[in-house]
């Protein structure tokens, strides 16, 4: 079954800009999908509607359920979307907090969602961090603080706002490392073609709101001239 | 203009103390009926902007700068009740963690900068609603949290000298003409960046505005009186109060008191807590009138 | 800058780190009204609750020269008033200005360098101080230092290209709209993590016997003091 189903997604800005001028794309299970895009071609956009933060025309399903207003909670439990900011996604004095925000939402007592949340700290590697506060963490640091307070809402799809920004190479390294260990499926919005190859299995470009292709990372890269070598 | 602790007497801190729970309750209770769910991330973004705000230096003549305050920045920008949350929040923070102004005086710093100040700078920029509505608003918040300041010193019987008097009030005046201009160069700069950006104006608040305008007005010039002149106060009473309230304070004065500068402590803050209490309901009974 | 030596003390361990918040807060009050009311001409008080202080610091395994540069900080402030007081006839009252205030910011220092700022919010909320404002002062504190730096790097790229009042005017325009935006992207981070209008409130720790003991010895050795000398 897919888990996430679009079809027909238009979004219009608030000044009259179509964002997203008819899209339609299908996530599998356990998939890993990577959207490719020049800056203010969509992509982004596109992916705050599969939670709800943006509401557009068309049809969305997560996972067989069609995105309502009613629904939402449930869905918000499904997608679980890591933005680009991490400053702006741990917003908690304390990063046990922040990563327990979640839990406590979904109505686990404080007790409960501090234990989980120090287990899902634990999985992503960052047990040692639980009580500092996030403005001391490194890029990388609060990048896994961030997916951890994802995670430990246990969703079924994982979506990833421009995930290597401020990351060194060490760090793409241990987040590549982190994401293949996860069963979820995913999609990663990014620049970053070698972290997309690394992970992606089909890539998808966005053009001015639309699905301009779609195919393989390396397909997608040769296609549309998406590279960084000046000399090409 | 933050007081630290040991400065004023225990009744004038512990008096302020009093005084900003229920004021800040009401203007807590404001806020959260004028604000969304949005409201609390946005206040506290807006706190820490205040912060980062205060840092920026502003070139005014040769070789000094000033800075900004912010409350009638956050009064136009917030609304003047959020406005007051976050200031206090500052206050707190400016407290606590960085021992700028005593927790004992906190009720009074809360009082001077986070509500009189917020509301004096909201006043003039409600009523003009223009360029000079902000530039008043800005300067007026800046002497008023002063004044109540000074003011506060005097009762609690820190000295002041005519000649310093005057001079810290023109150091005040100097700040307060500073933090109308930033303010309006601020509010203009950010027009400039978002020309869709509409701040935000509650219905019904023109004759509020008016009201709590004069009453500021009064209340500083009340209390600038009944610190300097203790007597002031009495004689105010003698010739206005009827002869029953009268017969109940013969001298104006609290009795069995024997300590000289409790008594005029005691004066003067009782004769700033009837101002108050006047303004509060006036301001009720206008929003209810209005509503 | 201060505040990350302050937050490092705040999460060391100590007999005194270990104190409930509301302990400590109860006995920082009990002092500072004790210091407060103290007579200026009272010295010796003055020395003793000093040595109290200095106990205290022991007692929090923290470093006394840093502690004390740190609370010097409420001096110039205290030097104004406390050099007009001199002038004015009453040297006695301004040096016990000083003192106060610097030893009021001291105990205060102690209180927030022995305990982080979100366990101290808790103590509050369990005492009922407004949620929102306990929320509000979270939120401050959070981006606090992210914006300063923010503002830090305009300041730094704006001098290089010649200051001007319209200058800073447009650099803190910048700074505003950033964080305006900043706060609409935290909002939208709550809602996807399935925010529903009311924040989790954590609760306070429990009041132990160690704590009710601190409070009381720790309050009772200030009123000695006060009462006595």
């Amino acid at each position: 079954m897919n888990v996430v189903e679009v079809r027909g997604l238009r979004y219009r800005y608030p000044d009259g800009t179509q964002a997203i001028d008819g899209v339609d794309f299908h996530l599998e299970a356990g998939e890993c999908v990577a959207l490719f895009g020049a800056n203010g071609s969509g992509k982004t956009t596109f992916v705050l509607h599969l939670n709800g933060l943006l509401t557009g025309d068309g049809s969305i399903e997560i996972c067989g359920v069609p995105l309502k207003p009613k629904t939402l909670p449930q869905i918000r439990t499904k997608v679980g979307l890591v933005f680009q900011d991490s400053d702006e996604q741990l917003f908690m004095p304390t990063v046990l907090e922040d990563v327990a925000f979640g839990p406590m939402n979904q109505g686990l007592s404080s007790q409960d969602a501090l234990h989980r949340a120090a287990h899902a700290l634990e999985d992503v590697g960052m047990a040692a961090a639980i009580h500092k506060a996030p403005y001391h963490l490194s890029s990388g640091e609060k990048r896994r603080a961030a997916i951890a307070g994802v995670l430990v809402m246990q969703p079924e799809i994982l979506v990833l706002d421009e995930p290597t920004t401020s990351l060194d190479p060490p760090g793409r390294r241990d987040l590549i490392r982190l994401l293949r260990g996860l069963k979820q499926a995913k999609i990663l919005v990014t620049h970053d073609v070698e972290f997309a190859a690394a992970l992606a299995t089909r890539a998808v470009f966005f053009e001015h709101g639309r699905v301009a292709g779609e195919g393989t990372v390396g397909e997608i890269a040769r296609q549309f001239n998406w590279h960084s070598r000046p000399e090409e | 203009m933050h007081i630290p602790d040991g400065f004023l007497s225990t009744p004038v801190w512990g008096a302020f103390d009093v005084l900003a729970i229920p004021s800040f309750g009401i203007l807590a209770r404001r806020a959260r009926r004028d604000t969304d769910d949005r409201g609390i991330p946005l206040m506290g973004v807006m706190g820490a902007f205040i912060f980062a705000a205060q840092m920026i230096n502003f070139p005014v003549g040769p070789g000094t700068s000033g800075h900004l305050v912010g409350g009638t920045l956050l009064a136009i920008t917030l609304g003047p009740a959020p406005a007051a949350i976050v200031m206090t929040a500052i206050l707190a923070i400016q407290a606590l963690v960085f021992q700028d102004g005593g927790i004992l005086a906190l009720g009074a710093n809360v009082f001077n900068m986070a509500i009189v100040g917020v509301l004096a700078g909201y006043a003039p920029y409600r009523l003009l609603k223009n360029s000079s509505g902000i530039f008043i608003g800005g300067t007026v918040s800046v002497l008023v949290s002063g004044c109540f300041a000074v003011a506060e010193l005097m009762i609690s019987g820190v000295p002041m000298p005519a000649k310093v008097l005057w001079l810290t009030l023109a150091f005040f005046v100097v700040n307060a003409v500073v933090e109308g201009a930033i303010t309006v160069g601020a509010v203009r700069a950010i027009g400039r960046l978002n020309p869709a950006w509409v701040p935000s104006a509650k219905p019904g608040g023109r004759l509020l505005a008016a009201v709590a305008s004069i009453a500021i007005v009064l209340a500083v010039a009340g209390f600038l009186i009944a610190s300097t002149h203790p007597d002031g106060i009495e004689i105010l009473a003698r010739a206005q109060t009827p002869k029953w309230l009268h017969a109940w304070f013969p001298d104006y004065q609290v009795h069995g008191i024997s300590s000289p500068w409790l008594r005029r402590s005691v004066a003067g803050l009782a004769g700033l807590i009837l101002i108050y209490a006047v303004c509060m309901a006036a301001g009720r009974w206008v929003r209810q009138r209005s509503a | 800058m201060h505040h990350v030596v302050v937050e490092s003390w705040s999460r060391r361990a100590s007999p005194l780190h270990a104190r409930d918040a509301r302990a400590k807060l109860g006995a920082l009050l009990v002092f500072l009204i004790a210091v407060s009311t103290t007579a200026p001409e009272s010295q010796t008080a003055f020395a003793l609750y000093s040595a109290l202080l200095l106990m205290a610091i022991l007692f929090a395994r923290l470093p006394i020269t840093a502690l004390l540069r740190r609370a010097l900080l409420v001096l110039p402030f205290s030097a104004t008033f406390g050099l007009i007081t001199w002038l004015g006839g009453n040297p006695m009252r301004a040096v016990s200005l000083g003192e106060k205030s610097f030893l009021s910011g001291l105990a205060a220092l102690l209180l927030v360098a022995t305990t982080p700022l979100a366990e101290l919010m808790r103590g509050l909320e369990s005492l009922r101080v407004p949620r929102s404002l306990l929320l509000v002062i979270e939120f401050v504190y959070r981006y606090l230092f992210v914006i300063s730096e923010q503002a830090q790097h305009m300041r730094l790229a704006a001098r290089s290209r010649g200051s001007s009042f319209r200058a800073s005017a447009g650099a803190l325009g910048v700074l505003f709209t950033r964080s305006w935006e900043r706060a609409d992207g935290i909002y939208y981070a709550m809602l996807a993590r399935g925010f529903n209008g009311r924040f989790p409130s954590f609760t306070a720790g429990r009041f132990v016997i160690a704590d009710a003991a601190f409070l009381i010895v720790a309050s009772g050795a200030a009123i000695a003091v006060r009462v006595v000398m």
